[in-house]
């Protein structure tokens, strides 16, 4: 496994432009970001930005605390008792933690490792779920949304003529889909991706993966993933997290190509983690 | 040596395989009993009919039956709000000392003797009311259903995977919200189902009724005036002299009997379709 | 920046709303012994501690004492236990060692469906089937073989101290059996292979089972005597209602829970009233610390079952 991933490290086909990237705005920036777990610290001095309209990819071993930064944008983190985070995240120059943290969640959607769709709600239901339960009644719109964000999220030739059946009767990976799709109902800017295609078979991935292009079209997406193949497929920037700390951040071909820290090099080459 | 020990073995088996028989014969005796006597003095007036007086025959129950309902009717106004916010407090809060402590004393309030319930619900509303009532027998029931109604919404909330809460507050939906309709609606099937478990026990009590609801001859009018039901006319007329009310008595444990069959077996469907879901 | 949540006036709301209804749970329980104690005050004023004592029940003279229904609850309870716990034992042994796999879903389908089986239904079936059985055939069989001890003496009533315990036992084993069995299940395989593997026989395997679930069928059989101590109608039903102690458990006796559902309705003054609600109020202190215990040993063994886990 590991020797198959020192060689795909110069992929031609990797789609990352940096200089476009440098004239993006900036859409979330960290600063000084620390994250605790009661005793432990999880994420040390993390600043990184975020461009608008791309694929940034976080990678890194596990534990490295990928997961917690990205949780720690949407403020999910803060639902673990006995969390604590340091330092400034901003969205859009708001700062994240003087925002109310459902209203910073209905603008940076996230999507999980393993397919949760709401098992007791159809289809439509579970991608009109935000909608719904945020007061809006307005049943024509709803279902344009619907429409909608099942063909963003591309997935409507599929279920559109069984939009009424249970979500949990789809497969593994027209659930992650669906999953995609009820986040983008919401009309977030920001898409968080924590591993979404880990649990997906290679067909499902390479679909998500396809899909993650489209989106960022129109949104920004912020993507977790172990599988360094899929980051340098997917994002434009990466993000390298070891022990907390974020070693090294740039365009993604060129942190796969020439890194310029030992430690990035060590780690996309295979040779630990 | 080692034949001796054998057959020790076996002899002990076989006891185990006795006292199995042991204990079945009994039930097997009750649930015969019940229906063969039961079935003779069963008809269509049972059901439709009021209490005739001494020495008449025929005549039903039917104020008893249409009582009991009312009964835990009210019950269940009175223990559903109190049982389910509770039980979701328990789940979603309750991991502090408060929360050990209830969980604790409604553990501890499951185990209270009925007839108890009944002695408190008559302090507590039969003595101000001045006369027994509907009200106080519904009191009675609503205190023994509150703790099966309180522990299942919790442990039915707890096993709901913590991921679609997640799913949920990603979805900038509030934490209340996700509690009642994510959370809570996942769980349904499991809290419905000790919501009847709750109402089948409640069904079949007698003793905190005694005194509380009395009995009545008659339909009732209002809430405010003793009432039937089956379970007391089961007691009252069980251990009269007239062989008439003897059977009818028969005829009321058959009734109540197969109401809390039947929704036991409803809740063995209830919850076998979840276990399929999953 | 601070991590401190800014919560949603709804979030803050629905909290607090479920918890003032536990809070609720919490005050209705001393709410209860507040009302019973209130209600009995003249009782214990008049009697102290020497009602619990005194075996003198005369409403007409206005005398009150306890005693009586606390032996009769206590014995009828006592024989129950001793009736039910070897059998529930002997049950469960068989579901959790013997059975076929096929037979566990229906029997735990029947023991539940027993469990809901409403306690006016095993009265009536005492009444009219059971005390006539002990009257004709079991007490005399007794008497005769086992007469020389005191237990076993005096006439036939049928209607008695042993007859309540019989129909408690019946009562009570499906659930000291269920639980019984699921404590079975919960001991490690490895503890019983390692017995048969040391060349023991299948009992001696299971005798190392019983040992290791030997506090959780203690929980299992305090639960049980829980629920007979205030057992109503079935006991009031079959146990003749005179309160006398007696040695032998042929005689008809009276329980706390009996007096109750009997005389309850005729008490005419409030002394009389006040005697029954203290009678309440002590058969609730009796259930509460018996559960409690109870809870706290099924507790601490699941906790253990827990931490032995990882």
């Amino acid at each position: 496994m590991q020797k198959e991933i020192s060689t795909i490290s110069v992929q031609p086909t990797v789609a990352a432009v940096p200089v476009e990237l440098a004239s993006k705005r900036e859409k979330i920036s960290a600063h000084q970001v620390c994250a605790f777990f009661g005793q432990n610290q999880a994420l040390k001095n993390i600043s990184l930005s975020i461009p608008e309209h791309s694929v940034v990819a976080i990678i890194g071993p596990s534990g490295c605390g990928k997961s917690t930064f990205l949780r720690s944008v949407n403020r999910m983190h803060e639902m673990i008792p006995e969390s604590r985070i340091t330092g400034t995240l901003t969205l859009d120059g708001e700062d994240i933690y003087q925002m109310d943290a459902v209203q910073v969640r209905r603008r940076i959607g996230m999507v999980f490792q393993k397919p949760n769709p709401f098992p007791t709600m159809s289809i439509a239901d579970n991608v009109s779920a935000g909608l719904r339960m945020n007061g809006m009644r307005d049943r024509r719109r709803i279902e344009e949304i619907v429409e909608r964000s099942l063909r963003q999220a591309a997935l409507w030739n599929e279920v559109k003529d069984s939009l009424f059946k249970g979500g949990m009767s789809l497969s593994g990976g027209q659930q992650q889909r669906l999953c995609i799709a009820r986040a983008l109902a919401v009309s977030p800017d920001v898409l968080l991706m924590d591993e979404p295609a880990s649990a997906l078979d290679p067909i499902s991935t390479a679909k998500i993966e396809e899909l993650m292009y489209e989106l960022k079209k129109d949104y920004t997406i912020v993507i977790v993933t172990h599988n360094m193949q899929q980051a340098a497929r997917v994002s434009d920037r990466t993000a390298f997290f070891y022990m907390g700390e974020l070693i090294e951040y740039d365009g993604t071909k060129k942190i796969f190509t020439m890194p310029s820290k030992k430690q990035t090099e060590e780690y996309i080459t295979g040779r630990f983690g | 040596m080692f034949r001796y020990r054998k057959i020790k073995s076996t002899a002990l088996y076989a006891l185990c395989v006795a006292s199995v028989l042991l204990a079945l014969i009994p039930l097997l005796l009750i649930f015969y009993r019940t229906l063969s006597f039961g079935f003779t003095a069963l008809n269509l007036d049972f059901f439709t009919q009021l209490p005739k007086p001494v020495g008449e025959s025929g005549g039903g129950l039917a104020n008893a039956i249409v009582g009991t309902m009312i009964l835990v009717g009210i019950g269940c106004c009175l223990s559903l709000p109190v049982g389910i916010l509770s039980g979701i407090y328990l789940s979603e809060y309750g991991q502090n000392v408060f929360g050990t402590s209830v969980r604790f004393l409604t553990d501890v309030l499951s185990g209270v003797p009925s007839i108890v319930t009944g002695v408190v619900a008559y302090t507590l509303v039969v003595i101000p009311m001045k006369h027994f009532s509907a009200y106080a027998g519904g009191v009675a029931l609503a205190i023994l259903m509150i703790p099966t109604i309180t522990r299942t919404t919790e442990e039915m909330m707890k096993t709901v995977p913590h991921s679609y809460r997640e799913a949920a507050l990603a979805l900038g939906i509030s934490e209340w919200k996700t509690t009642l309709r994510i959370i809570l609606r996942t769980s349904l099937g499991g809290v419905v189902t000790g919501v009847m478990l709750a109402i089948a026990r409640a069904a079949g009590e007698t003793a905190p009724l005694l005194f509380t609801a009395l009995n009545n001859r008659f339909w009732h009018t209002t809430l405010d005036q003793p009432i039937a039901s089956l379970t007391v006319f089961i007691y009252n007329y069980g251990v009269s002299p007239f062989d008439d009310w003897i059977a009818q008595a028969w005829a009321g444990a058959l009734v109540l009997m197969l109401m809390i069959l039947l929704l036991s077996i409803a809740v063995r469907f209830a919850t076998r379709k979840r276990y399929h879901e999953h | 920046m601070t991590s401190t949540t800014q919560t949603n006036y709804g979030d803050t709301i629905f909290r607090n709303l479920t918890r003032a209804f536990a809070f609720l749970i919490l005050l209705l329980i001393v709410f209860m012994v507040y009302e019973m104690y209130r209600t009995s005050a003249s009782s214990i004023e008049k009697f102290g501690w020497s009602f619990l004592t005194r075996s003198v029940w005369d409403p007409v003279q206005e005398e009150y004492g306890a005693l009586p229904f606390i032996y009769g609850t206590l014995v009828s309870s006592a024989v129950a236990l001793v009736i039910a716990v070897p059998l529930s034992v002997g049950v469960a042994i068989f579901l959790s060692e013997l059975a076929p796999a096929w037979l566990e879903r229906p029997v735990s389908f029947f023991v539940e469906l027993l469990a809901g089986i409403p306690s006016i239904v095993y009265g009536v079936w005492g009444f009219f089937v059971m005390v006539p059985w002990m009257r004709t055939t079991v007490e005399p069989l007794l008497s005769d073989h086992l007469g020389f001890i005191p237990l076993f003496r005096g006439a036939p009533y049928g209607v008695g101290m042993l007859s309540a315990g019989v129909i408690l036992s019946i009562m009570i084993l499906p659930i000291i059996a269920s639980i019984s069995r699921d404590v079975l299940k919960a001991v490690p395989r490895v503890q019983k292979e390692a017995a048969l593997a040391l060349g023991g026989t299948r009992w001696e395997a299971t005798r190392i089972g019983l040992s290791y679930a030997r506090s959780g069928i203690m929980g299992a059989t305090i639960l049980g005597l829980g629920r007979v101590l205030g057992e109503t109608m079935a006991v009031t039903m079959v146990i003749g209602n005179r309160p006398a102690i007696s040695a032998s458990l042929f005689d008809p006796a009276y329980t706390m829970a009996s007096v109750l559902a009997n005389e309850f309705t005729e008490a005419t003054t409030d002394m009389y009233l006040s005697a029954l609600v203290e009678i309440a109020l002590v058969l609730f202190v009796i259930t509460i610390i018996v559960n409690s215990f109870a809870r706290l040993l099924v507790w601490s063994v699941t906790r253990k079952n827990q931490a032995g886990r990882v």
